[in-house]
């Protein structure tokens, strides 16, 4: 960075930096791919319910079988969700604190569910948990069934969302300043206090972001779930196939406000993510 | 969303002996539950697919293979990712050298903007086009009278694809290029060069890790795609079906040894791309450790 001249003023930040060429070039071309291929055709949902009264709007989003599918969806993504920030914080502890065997490849294999194709691993957990599978067979004779329940498509989206909190708690873990736990274990606190007291609130805002992201992924994840959850209405049948199946029978004014709630829950959700992140990494809370 | 975006940039500190050990019980006991979830949860579903696929023999996984439905469905993806990509190559660099580069009103929504797709649900990234090309869309009649077909063709594929790797090249390119600041850039062109040779002989070659490792994010999405794909391709046998929807056919028509087999091919997929991930974060955390080894030296003379 130059360093302007003692006398002369300091310089308009923003014309400064327009010294590299290419701005209108770049700007508008990222403009243009935004508006063509994300804005414009998002904005065709919202403007195609408009043409919906709020009388219609209502009845679409509230009817008995999609109130099913919203609670379904939600409560799933959640529990999972918070299946993997116990699991992944654990993990991550793991991966980050201790050497054992194998550890570079546990650590690589965590990203198995950003690169698995959604639909590959929808039929592999599918045929793991029916009743003939590997793990149903176990599981059968003890009455628990997984496979076209509830219960698969938790385990669905538990796949989906573990890297989401392991990805984003290791970065923290790695940095976390070792006096902090020395400090802890010099006052006298035993091991295990020092992990809940000091430990564990350091890596809060992490798993509350990664809980947010896995939240918002597995509400509208489809791939994974649409097999292995028997696709039942009323009872296994996801607000996401719930969009592909009013599409299919030409119902678009239900399928496009269904699509209109899910964007608004999901917007709001990314929406919380930067606000934590805002919160929890503002210069004010480290002193900076 | 940002999970995979600051893998790259971040340099981890370097592993300090610890002072503090957990006590043995507690190691152990995380280490099971730890790995046991990831036993259950990755390595079982990862195993199952190719004990599936193989279960019938060599012969019959090389039959599902070589099959016409399959191989224009490999053919068929293979374009969309083969378009996909270079598109979201384009967008990420322009992307990453406006909001790198310079400071301007409105950066933060932009950046914001762009990891709107990553919100987005598959199935609704392949709504929202059906909306506007489809038959009862906006552009409808238009592509009718002029006998145009995108949704239930390859456009259509092709579109919701690049929706869906959208943030993908951009998100690794932005922190990346945002690091490694301007001064190299302002420094080229105060020796004369023109700003395409800068970008061309400085930026690039500064940036190419970060853009390799969002190709093979990129790649492996673009090529796995199912729920905006499913949507917009109306499923026609040896047309219009990608990898990933032949996977579904195929299981969905009990032939479960064959499903298993074409997804196969695409496990191996995510295995390279998880492999090459590996490959070029280690690669990276040597160069960038070069460069400060080089710094250093420069300071020193």
């Amino acid at each position: 960075m130059r360093t302007p001249h003692p006398e002369s003023p300091p310089p308009l930040r923003t014309r400064r930096h327009r010294v590299l060429p290419g701005f209108g070039l770049t700007l508008g071309t990222t403009l243009l791919f935004l508006s063509l291929i994300v804005l414009l055709p998002l904005s065709a949902a919202f403007i195609r319910t408009a043409g919906l009264t709020w009388d219609e709007f209502w009845a679409q989003v509230t009817s008995p079988r999609v109130l099913a599918s919203y609670r379904l969806t939600f409560g799933a993504a959640l529990a999972a969700a918070a299946a993997n920030a116990f699991f992944g914080v654990i993990v991550a502890w793991v991966l980050v604190r201790y050497e054992f065997p194998g550890r570079k490849i546990v650590d690589a294999l965590v990203d198995l569910p950003f690169a698995l194709p959604t639909a590959v691993a929808g039929i592999a957990l599918t045929a793991l948990y029916a009743p003939t599978g590997w793990i149903g067979r176990a599981l059968d004779p003890l009455g628990v069934k997984v496979a076209y329940t509830p219960l698969g498509i938790w385990v669905a989206l538990t796949f989906i969302g573990l890297p989401f909190i392991v990805r984003t708690v290791q970065p923290v873990l790695e940095e976390l300043e070792p006096e902090l736990e020395e400090a802890a274990a010099t006052l006298g606190a035993t091991r295990l206090q020092t992990l809940a007291r000091v430990v564990l609130p350091a890596l809060l805002p992490a798993t509350c972001t990664g809980f947010t992201l896995a939240l918002a992924r597995g509400i509208g994840e489809y791939g994974s779930v649409v097999f292995i959850s028997g696709n039942m209405p009323l009872r296994t049948e996801i607000t996401p196939l719930l969009i592909v199946t009013k599409l299919e029978q030409y119902d678009y004014a239900g399928a496009t406000a269904l699509a209109v709630v899910m964007l608004v829950v999901s917007f709001t959700l990314l929406f919380g993510v930067q606000v934590l992140q805002r919160w929890f990494f503002s210069p004010e809370r480290h002193g900076r | 969303m940002s999970a995979t975006a600051s893998t790259l940039v971040h340099v981890a500190a370097p592993h300090r002996r610890r002072t503090l050990a957990d006590p043995p019980w507690l190691k152990r006991i995380l280490l099971t539950i730890a790995l046991g979830f990831v036993g259950l949860f990755l390595v079982i579903p990862l195993a199952a697919v190719f004990v599936e696929a193989l279960r019938g023999g060599l012969r019959l996984y090389g039959a599902a293979l070589t099959e016409p439905d399959a191989l224009s469905a490999v053919w068929l993806t293979l374009l969309a990712a083969g378009i996909a990509v270079p598109c979201n190559v384009i967008f990420g660099l322009a992307a990453a050298w406006t909001i790198a580069k310079f400071d301007f009103r409105g950066k933060s929504v932009l950046t914001t903007l762009i990891d709107l797709p990553f919100a987005v649900s598959p199935v609704i990234a392949g709504l929202v086009y059906v909306l506007m090309f489809g038959a009862q869309g906006w552009m409808g009649e238009w592509l009718a009278d002029r006998d145009l077909r995108i949704i239930f063709a390859t456009p259509g594929i092709v579109l919701a694809t690049i929706f869906v790797t959208f943030p993908l090249v951009a998100r690794e390119l932005i922190p990346l290029m945002q690091a490694q600041g301007r001064d190299e850039e302002l420094a080229a062109l105060t020796l004369g060069a023109g700003g395409w040779k800068t970008f061309w002989r400085v930026t690039l070659p500064n940036a190419k890790w970060g853009l390799f490792y969002g190709v093979v994010l990129c790649n492996a999405r673009a090529m796995g795609e199912f729920g905006a794909v499913s949507v917009v391709s109306g499923h026609i046998r040896g047309e219009t079906n990608t990898i990933p929807l032949h996977v579904e056919i195929l299981y969905n028509e009990y032939q479960t040894q064959a499903a298993f087999a074409v997804a196969s091919l695409l496990t191996l997929l995510a295995l390279l791309t998880m492999l090459l991930k590996s490959i070029i974060e280690w690669r990276h955390r040597r160069a960038l450790l070069a460069a400060a080894h080089a710094e250093t030296r420069t300071f020193a003379s």
